[in-house]
């Protein structure tokens, strides 16, 4: 019996849809052969797609949502194969076709976007000829292939598209590079489009752009489409239908919206509770609540617990208040070296950027040099125990900002003022000080950790290079940080390779804590992570904030991000501030186009009910 | 691009003049009597002596007789071997037939490493592609003296296929068995390179997109495969024209090819350092304009470095 | 073809959209849930206690074990080193005692490979020879691992005019191949006069550091701006302890691989240099040497060349195939799991 008759049908009085499926999946399994014996990638998946629909697969990574999707193109890597069920593509089985007809079929039949702009056009051939060779190999480059070629690049929104066309990928920006991979899968009509995450790479605004184009195009050709990606509002705001995959199976599928509102299996109620862009509500921490006396239900996900939310909002701006009243007896238990500077009350202002301008010199030909503003006049002040989040696309200098008030790069001019005192001009034992007070916690756990330390000695190193305590009280104080970020003891002895994304992450924040610092600078720090761990990671930040009296800077292009965490936002475009407020404040009422703008991009923002 | 070629042929003037320095600089600044350098410790004749005081400017402080040797080296005017020729005319000698040998050796090595890597990493893991990774291991082991030998043992002396040695003329044919074990070492090192970045680039992203496009499976290896691989190939064979002309000196030993390299490894037995010094410059000016090419090749293969 | 499509103009000017309400589909879609028992949640992000702790090294190690490439050069070195360290374990016969009534003599008992022109014993001398040729491969690779390894990794780390400068004096060096440098040096009166194991490695040190060089430099650049650099800075770590402490230890792999491989090229580089008659002096026993001087009887007596070449063939290729093996085990691509 397959997966699918077992499970159950919530929606069950049909009146049978007359429509022939185009692309059938039917109990598909797909096995990996690796070093460590087969892998099974893919269990019992099925979907249908029905002509000119748009059927979205979520699915965090790992989960096979990629792999069932290039199956049905015969694109799977080399170690991997249909070990079981049927892939039926308009009526025709294509599970076991032949080399030449799976040929035959992409392209013209079933077309391809791919994931990563950056990597997926080849650097050396210029733009027309990668398009044009998709018109020749499908038979369709008349004699007017030249013209063609333009057309077809322009209906993928590329402006001035037969100059374009001679030019090289590296001379295109993300965006255009996108547009362009658009124009090769859809140059050919296919009947079946697979989108692969196909904006994931790209600035939210850029990517809703595009996201709107491909909708619109499809919708013009009758494409059906089916769409790969991990983002839930984003599946649902452009699907019909949802497919929902966890650990290589489906565990749910049906109409986007109703699984959006009624998720039934717990794992779809995972992902939904979690989906950032769906969050209406700064997270909580669990003091908070208790202290607001709410009536919450203890689950044993704090994922969870955060999105429950019975706890009424903040009101306005409590965001100071609370911290400073759950962070008092903390701040009591600290050594008592730090003792005076805790004396400062909360809500004062920790951490002041004043005017801040950063001019870099690029390198021009025949060793000319031109400026380059990446900060220009940015003034954001944080008080302490709260958090500040930094928005903006790439580009933005939000990083260059992180990067001078971590005061690992020097300012061009402005200044920085930490509890007061100018970073800028801090030197030896002074800058030696300010580094135990300001830690910063990166975007790539991969490239965060030094991969010869083990995490033992990675906790470690900030004691040692402070010369706190001795063998004995470092390795205690190492078990209390692992314990700080929920980690177990044993962990101490592994290494960062042996450790997912999250983990690594939540060990780069017990080694920032190492040194009890007051501010926090996460430079992107959740954004490479799967969404539930993601909201796993924020809430650990969340927690940690209220019991050490902690004030983040947090940087990062994801609003729906901000909307949890922040208290206060700036939002940077090209260097500049272009609205700073409280996060309520922004996000009910933005003042700036380009704010209104960057909201409107998050996905699913509207589908919020 | 032409701004390009100008800029890289600048940058190669200070690795040229580099390069010389660094010659006159070991032969006339290591310890010992310079003299006794250019004589190879033999006693002389003062009328030789004096000839080469004169050549070599040695009563001139170290900077003038840098730049004049320099100017010598541009202007050909290298001096007189022990035997009294003129060291241009046995060098106008010798280098037609080393060109042709190190032409033919580079295009052994590039035609056949090419061909053998990309069918050995098309078919990564099979049968193929093994046999010719240990056979390509093995010729990088086995130094190209033994190689020469055997070859010429086997292939020349027992079998009969080729000549020993070649004559004085040093006609094309002579060349095959020397030009052969000249780019045997140079072939295994592209053939490795080769195939490595051709299944590199069989799991790059563009070559998955390609193939979703609909393009038949030859036309994915030759149009998208290919040519990405060539690029360090083209590289590495552009610096490789350096060890070719050290190879010679072996290779043209062993067959007695009249050629630069034989020049040398007389010079070198007969102690004649300025035959050495004059050759080895000449080999410098050489490997820099080689370079040069290399770059240019390297530009037209690969768009995204003509701007940068 | 007949289809137009409007090319979109939201390019040029931003446009605030209208928020999007998700699509409804007029068909009806089936509600479709899986058994729990089928996917039973796991919970989020726990780490795996189960698996030993394993660092990188500890990790390449477990997978070199299971290499044949690994397995068979790494005996071999084993072989190779200690018959360097003991010839006398092997060959009972005084290499050096050699009477002209055995020159040119075949294979005998007690003489499996014969005997040289001037009735040297080839077995004895082949494995006497070990010695000299292994010498000169660890030391130029240890000193080209300290001069090219400190240049290339103060160039990568700290760039600007210091790497401006060794860039170039890399390019000067390169313009000179290994061997022709090699053989410009050699042939000098200060060389030739004084030759030794030690000149020969001086000479080949000189030319063959650019290499390391280049390769520390490359990888120490790859790491220098790495975020776990950035993060020790930001912890108060000084540059130079930075490097010494976390950017050179990831950088060792790459230089492991190349110095393995190089070995086996400064075996041959000495091999070629004694051909030539500029390498080691006759008084020191190596191949090279015995490959030159059997080099006139070749074709009457190829075993006296044949012998040592094997010798010093399957030293090399044990070195290059120790490289390789180490290049798929430290692929940092194979690191991420």
């Amino acid at each position: 019996m397959s997966n699918h008759e077992k499970g159950k049908s919530v929606s069950s009085s049909a009146p049978r849809n007359d429509d022939a499926p185009l692309l059938e999946i039917r109990d598909l399994a797909i096995t990996f052969d690796t070093q460590n014996g087969p892998v099974n990638a893919v269990r019992n998946a099925h979907l249908t797609i029905l002509p000119g629909e748009t059927v979205a697969i979520v699915g965090e990574s790992g989960s096979g949502k990629s792999t069932t999707a290039l199956a049905a193109i015969g694109l799977l890597p080399s170690n991997g194969r249909v070990s079981g069920g049927r892939i039926i593509f308009d009526g025709e089985d294509i599970t076991n076709a032949s080399a030449k007809r799976i040929i035959e079929l992409r392209g013209n039949s079933i077309g391809m976007v791919p994931q990563d702009p950056m990597s997926n056009l080849n650097p050396v051939w210029k733009i027309g000829f990668q398009v044009k060779e998709t018109l020749k190999a499908n038979g369709l480059d008349g004699a007017n292939s030249k013209e063609r070629v333009a057309e077809v690049l322009s209906e993928a929104g590329l402006p001035d598209a037969a100059a374009r066309a001679k030019q090289y990928p590296h001379e295109f920006s993300g965006g255009m590079r996108q547009r362009a991979l658009i124009a090769i899968g859809l140059a050919c009509r296919p009947r079946l489009l697979i989108a692969d995450e196909p904006t994931s790479a790209l600035d939210v605004t850029v990517q809703r752009q595009i996201l709107d184009h491909l909708d619109r195009m499809t919708t013009e050709l009758g494409t059906a489409v089916l769409l790969i990606t991990h983002d839930l509002g984003l599946a649902a705001e452009r699907a019909e239908k949802l497919v929902v995959m966890y650990k290589g199976q489906v565990v749910e599928s049906g109409p986007a919206l109703e699984i959006l509102r009624n998720p039934q299996h717990p794992y779809t109620q995972r992902l939904v509770n979690s989906a950032p862009s769906l969050a209406s509500r700064r997270l909580q921490s669990q003091k908070a609540k208790d202290a607001l006396a709410a009536a919450v239900e203890d689950l044993d996900d704090p994922a969870d617990a955060a999105y429950t939310g019975e706890a009424p909002m903040r009101a306005g701006h409590t965001a100071s208040s609370i911290p400073a009243a759950a962070a008092q007896p903390v701040k009591a238990a600290r050594p008592a070296k730090d003792g005076e500077r805790k004396g400062a009350q909360a809500g004062e202002t920790i951490l002041e950027i004043k005017n801040l301008t950063k001019v870099f010199k690029l390198r021009g030909a025949l060793g000319k040099t031109t400026d380059f503003k990446a900060v220009d006049d940015v003034s954001i002040s944080v008080p302490r125990g709260t958090t500040m989040a930094i928005v903006g696309e790439s580009g933005s200098g939000k990083s260059t900002v992180a990067q001078m008030a971590l005061s690992l790069l020097a300012p061009t001019e402005g200044s920085i003022l930490f509890d007061g005192v100018e970073v800028n001009t801090l030197k030896g034992k002074a800058l030696f000080d300010f580094r135990r007070r300001v830690q910063p916690i990166f975007q790539d756990p991969y490239g965060s950790l030094d991969p010869m330390f083990n995490i033992y000695r990675t906790i470690e190193e900030p004691l040692k290079i402070h010369k706190i305590g001795n063998a004995k009280s470092r390795e205690k104080k190492v078990r209390e940080l692992l314990d700080q970020v929920s980690m177990p003891a044993s962990t101490m002895h592994r290494f960062p390779n042996e450790l997912s994304g999250g983990q690594r992450q939540r060990i780069a924040i017990a080694r920032a804590l190492a040194l009890n610092p007051d501010v926090i600078i996460c430079d992107e720090a959740v954004s490479a992570l799967d969404v539930l761990v993601q909201a796993q990671v924020l809430n650990l930040l969340n927690e940690l904030q209220e019991d050490l009296g902690l004030t983040y800077l947090f940087i990062t292009h994801d609003l729906a991000v901000v909307r949890q965490i922040a208290d206060h936002v700036t939002v940077m475009q090209s260097g500049r501030v272009v609205e700073a407020s409280s996060t309520d404040d922004v996000f009910s009422n933005p003042k700036q186009v380009y704010t209104q703008e960057l909201l409107n991009a998050i996905p699913g923002a509207a589908l919020l009910v | 691009m032409v701004m390009f070629t100008l800029r890289r042929f600048l940058q190669l003037i200070p690795v040229f003049f580099g390069a010389t320095l660094l010659v006159y600089f070991l032969v006339f600044a290591t310890p010992g009597d310079p003299i006794a350098a250019l004589s190879g410790g033999k006693p002389m004749a003062p009328a030789v002596e004096a000839a080469l005081r004169a050549q070599y400017n040695l009563d001139q402080p170290f900077w003038v007789q840098y730049g004049l040797y320099l100017k010598n080296l541009v202007t050909l005017n290298l001096g007189q071997t022990f035997s009294g020729q003129a060291v241009s005319d046995v060098i106008g000698r010798a280098y037609p037939v080393t060109a042709r040998l190190a032409v033919m050796a580079l295009a052994f090595e590039a035609i056949f490493g090419v061909f053998f890597g990309v069918i050995a990493g098309l078919r990564k893991g099979k049968l193929f592609d093994s046999t010719v990774l240990v056979a390509s291991l093995v010729v990088i082991a086995v130094p190209v003296f033994v190689l020469g030998f055997v070859l010429q043992l086997v292939v020349g002396v027992q079998l009969g296929w080729a000549k020993p040695t070649v004559s004085g003329a040093a006609p094309l044919n002579e060349l095959v068995l020397p030009a052969l074990v000249l780019g045997l070492v140079s072939l295994a090192y592209v053939i490795r390179l080769t195939r490595a970045s051709v299944s590199e680039n069989m799991s790059a992203d563009y070559v998955r997109t390609a193939t979703a496009k609909g393009l038949s499976r030859r036309r994915v290896v030759v149009v998208h495969i290919l040519r990405n691989s060539l690029i360090p190939v083209v590289t590495f064979l552009g610096a490789d024209l350096g060890s070719l002309m050290g190879g010679a000196i072996v290779t043209e030993g062993i067959f007695n090819v009249p050629g630069i390299g034989n020049l040398l490894y007389k010079a070198i037995q007969n102690g004649e350092t300025p035959t050495v010094v004059a050759v080895v410059g000449i080999l410098v000016i050489v490997f820099v304009v080689a370079n040069l090419v290399v770059d240019l090749l390297y530009a037209w293969l690969d768009p995204r470095i003509r701007y940068v | 073809m007949s289809e137009k499509l409007t090319p979109d103009t939201d390019l040029t000017k931003p446009v605030i959209p209208a928020a999007r309400q998700g699509k409804k589909s007029s068909r009806v879609i089936e509600h479709f849930v899986a058994p729990l028992e089928d996917t039973p949640l796991a919970a989020i992000d726990n780490v795996d206690e189960t698996a030993a702790p394993l660092s990188l090294w500890a990790e390449a190690w477990r997978n070199l074990r299971k290499q044949p490439l690994f397995l068979i050069s790494a005996l071999l070195i084993v072989v190779v080193l200690v018959v360097a360290f003991f010839p006398q374990w092997f060959a009972s016969v005084d290499p050096t005692s050699c009477t002209l009534d055995n020159s040119a003599e075949g294979a005998r008992a007690g003489h499996p490979m014969g005997f040289t022109l001037q009735g040297c014993d080839v077995y004895s001398r082949m494995i006497y020879g070990t010695r000299a040729s292994l010498m000169v491969g660890v030391f130029t690779t240890i000193g080209v691992l300290i001069i090219g390894g400190i240049m290339g990794a103060l160039a990568g780390f700290y760039g600007g005019w210091i790497d401006a400068i060794l860039a170039r004096l890399g390019d000067i060096f390169f313009a000179l191949p290994l061997i022709l440098g090699a053989i410009v040096m050699m042939q000098l009166p200060a060389f030739r006069d004084n030759r030794s194991v030690w000149t020969v490695v001086l000479v080949l040190v000189i030319f063959g550091w650019p290499q390391i060089a280049r390769i520390t430099r490359g990888a120490v650049i790859e790491n220098r701006n790495a975020d776990f650099v950035t993060a020790a800075k930001a912890l108060g770590l000084s540059r130079f302890s930075a490097l010494v402490r976390h950017v050179v230890p990831n950088s060792l792999a790459p230089i492991i691989v190349v110095a393995s491989i190089s070995l086996g090229t400064f075996i041959v580089a000495e091999a070629t240099l004694s051909f030539l008659g500029i390498g080691l002096p006759d008084t020191i026993m190596s191949w090279g040497n015995d490959i030159a001087n059997a080099q006139p009887q070749v074709r009457n007596n190829p075993a006296v060349l044949l012998w040592p070449a094997v010798a010093l063939s399957i030293t090399v290729l044990s070195f290059i195939m120790l490289g390789d093996a180490l290049r798929d085990a430290l692929d940092p691509k194979a690191r991420k799991r």
